[in-house]
């Protein structure tokens, strides 16, 4: 039923929560949140609300990079978040969330990985765990944001005769980008940004699109059954570079 | 008479008016939805699917088997990925009273009837019936499968290919539009190679001589 | 950042002696497996992929069913032999995205409205990795399906795309893979113009991307050419008597 109604307004160029084509709902941040982890943050976006949790630990590195730290991002979409989740281990939609996140951070090299050398043969690793609360949409949007933002406030621990002393903090982890994800609806014609939980269920198609800060594209994914055309690829970064900017000034 | 193979998303040509099978509708430009052989006419495009699964049509006859007896009714495979509802009314003229009489008196599970598709939805909610002339339970005998779509080599121009092999064989012979095939009697191993052959060569030139000399005097 | 240790382009030849917009050597055929409604095997050079489509078949449980769609369902996975290092066989996040981008990928070609309540299951098995292999893998899948008598609204062609050492290259192997600024992953339908698969990561810029797809259009319009002519060559012309 809510489906027709969103389908009615789009067909008019509107959108149910009177927003524009382009408009963002409102996004709340906040970091340093959770006292136990090295940097953590929450974001409500329009509802959708997501914990980002940074913990840091001491580990081995990958032998073909030996003098680099390691990230790894996971994502839970609790059972809290949503009627339709059930517990168990994170199905394909969580798994490919945490894999975008990864890629993007990864790929922007907002992270100095080659600065999380501690010895030889022992380096940090940096755990990006999302935990999502609740979803209204554009989840994928929410969690860059949360993970960016927890990056940014991340400590890095004391180290005392190779044990990690939690609680005390020896400097920031080395963080140089701020990559964004954009992730762009097409419906009919129309390019919408930050779907929201109906919208999700009615467009095309999803390309969510990583943008650093200096507007080179980090990471695109295709999400969905619909097509995207070359033209609305094109329409769709010049939008995604638009919004990035926007994006990156909350953080 | 040599025909043209067209693939997913060939472009058949406009549609003005026509009648289209197996094809879909852009713009009123005609395009193939599946790998088959096209016939074109002045009333209709359609395509005949080369490979595919047996999806029934109302008026199809068909070869089925009693799966599962409901209260009302019986279920019966196809041979398709959907099972088709055999409804009391249509498989028996006398009053039943549903309470008292057993349905499988009538129908059994793993009974073979040869019946008609009568009704087909959106949905895939199918019935048969076996209130058509040509409709019976077949006993006895042994079914085979081949492809839904070599059923029609398999009876030949007029049914003259199945005739031929029923009248060489001397055997009892049903063809379902569904791909089933049920045989008794006569020499059933030499009628089952020779549908089969025509399964795999229904192509080959000179494949009625081939059959006819197969099959001997 | 892996870099690699050997240039990757040398006198603007890659390490395998390709130019950049060669393609590996391909080879595609149809219907090894006699149980499946459907399959195809496609090699890009040293990558190699088999296909088996099961369907249109009733789907259980019942609860999964959509009263007027049918499913797709895809699964790919790796042999454990198929790389350097052993692959554990069991399903890993890798290979579940790659699952999903897949199904949705396919899907977008495929009328779901003409089987409803139905599954096609299409299972993709990498054989040899070298570079690519979910797109070898769409390219098998698509003959695959094709052949089984699925409708679809055209056929799906994949490649992919990158950069390495400042220049753009398609078909990208494994080392290619590895050590690339960027890789992108694209599949469409090419008669249409739309894509149906895109990922991609790296650093570029706007222009380099859409520089990129458009290199990625041409070579699947390839690619459409060689499976037409695969399944063309498979199912003869049929010629009826009289």
């Amino acid at each position: 039923m809510m489906e027709g109604f969103v389908k009615e307004y789009l067909n008019q160029g509107k959108r149910i929560d009177g927003r524009g084509f382009k408009d963002y709902r409102q996004i709340e941040i906040k970091h340093s949140v959770v006292s136990k982890a090295e940097g953590s943050a929450f974001v409500n976006l329009g509802g959708t609300k997501v914990y980002a949790g940074v913990k840091l630990d001491i580990g081995e590195p990958f032998p073909d990079t030996p003098n680099e730290g390691i990230l790894i991002v996971n994502a839970e979409f609790t059972p809290l978040s949503s009627p339709k989740i059930e517990p168990g281990p994170p199905g394909e939609d969580a798994i490919e969330l945490a894999r975008i996140v990864d890629r993007i951070i990864r790929e922007s090299q907002a992270i100095e990985l080659e600065k999380l050398l501690i010895e030889e043969g022992k380096v940090w690793i940096v755990y990006v765990d999302l935990a999502v609360f609740d979803m209204r949409g554009n989840l994928m949007d929410a969690s860059m944001l949360a993970s960016i933002e927890a990056l940014l406030h991340t400590q890095i621990p004391k180290v005392e005769n190779g044990k990690i002393v939690r609680g005390e903090f020896t400097s920031k982890l080395p963080v140089v980008f701020k990559p964004v994800s954009v992730t762009i609806g097409k419906y009919g014609n129309n390019l919408l940004v930050d779907l929201s939980k109906e919208e999700e269920e009615i467009v095309d198609a999803k390309l969510v699109i990583g943008v650093r800060d200096d507007d080179k594209i980090c990471a695109m994914q295709k999400q969905g059954i619909g097509t995207f055309s070359l033209k609305d690829i094109e329409n769709a970064l010049d939008l995604a570079i638009e919004k990035s900017k926007e994006l990156r000034r909350l953080l | 008479m040599q025909r043209e193979i067209v693939l997913p998303g060939t472009y058949l040509g406009e549609r003005k008016g026509r009648k289209v099978t197996n094809c879909y509708v852009e713009d009123d430009k005609v395009f193939s939805k599946v790998l088959g052989v096209l016939k074109i006419s002045e009333e209709e495009i359609s395509v005949v699917p080369l490979a595919g699964k047996y999806f029934p049509k109302v008026g199809d006859r068909i070869i089925g088997r009693i799966e599962e007896i409901e209260v009302s009714g019986w279920w019966v495979d196809i041979n398709s990925p959907y099972r088709a509802f055999l409804p009391l009314g249509e498989a028996v003229e006398e009053f039943v009273d549903v309470r008292r009489v057993d349905l499988s008196r009538f129908y059994d599970i793993d009974d073979i009837i040869f019946c008609k598709i009568t009704k087909v939805t959106k949905n895939k909610i199918i019935q048969v019936s076996m209130k058509d002339m040509l409709a019976r339970k077949l006993f006895g005998g042994i079914t085979i499968k081949i492809t839904p779509y070599k059923v029609a080599r398999v009876i030949g121009k007029g049914g003259s290919m199945i005739e031929m092999i029923k009248k060489k064989t001397g055997s009892e012979i049903y063809v379902g539009q569904n791909g089933v095939i049920w045989i008794k009697g006569g020499k059933k191993e030499k009628a089952i190679e020779a549908i089969l052959t025509i399964e795999k060569e229904a192509h080959v030139v000179g494949l009625t001589e081939k059959i006819a000399k197969m099959l001997g005097e | 950042m892996k870099k690699s240790e050997v240039p990757l382009i040398i006198n603007g030849r890659r390490i395998d002696g390709r130019l950049p917009e060669e393609l590996r050597e391909i080879k595609m055929s149809i219907g090894e497996i006699s149980n499946a409604d459907g399959s195809a095997r496609v090699s890009f050079g040293k990558t190699e992929a088999i296909v088996a489509v099961y369907g249109p078949r009733a789907l259980f449980p019942k609860f999964l069913q959509e009263s007027d769609v049918g499913l797709v369902r895809v699964i790919y996975s790796m042999s454990p032999f198929s790389v350097d290092e052993r692959k554990n066989p069991a399903p890993d996040r890798r290979s579940i995205e790659i699952s999903k981008v897949t199904k949705e990928a396919l899907t977008a070609a495929i009328f779901i409205e003409d089987f409803p309540k139905a599954v096609v299951d299409i299972y993709e098995n990498i054989i040899q990795a070298d570079g690519s292999t979910r797109v070898t893998a769409i390219n098998a899948a698509s003959l695959a399906l094709a052949s089984a008598g699925i409708p679809m609204r055209d056929l799906v062609a994949a490649c992919s795309v990158g950069k390495v050492d400042n220049t753009l290259i398609v078909d990208l192997n494994g080392k290619e893979d590895n050590y690339s600024e960027s890789d992108m992953a694209v599949a469409m339908m090419p008669s249409k113009g739309l894509i149906t698969l895109l990922q991609m990561d790296g650093r570029l810029t706007k222009e380099e991307v859409l520089e990129l797809l458009r290199k990625a259009e041409e070579v699947c319009k390839k690619i459409y050419e060689l499976q037409k002519k695969v399944l063309f060559e498979k199912f003869k012309v049929e010629r009826e008597e009289e």
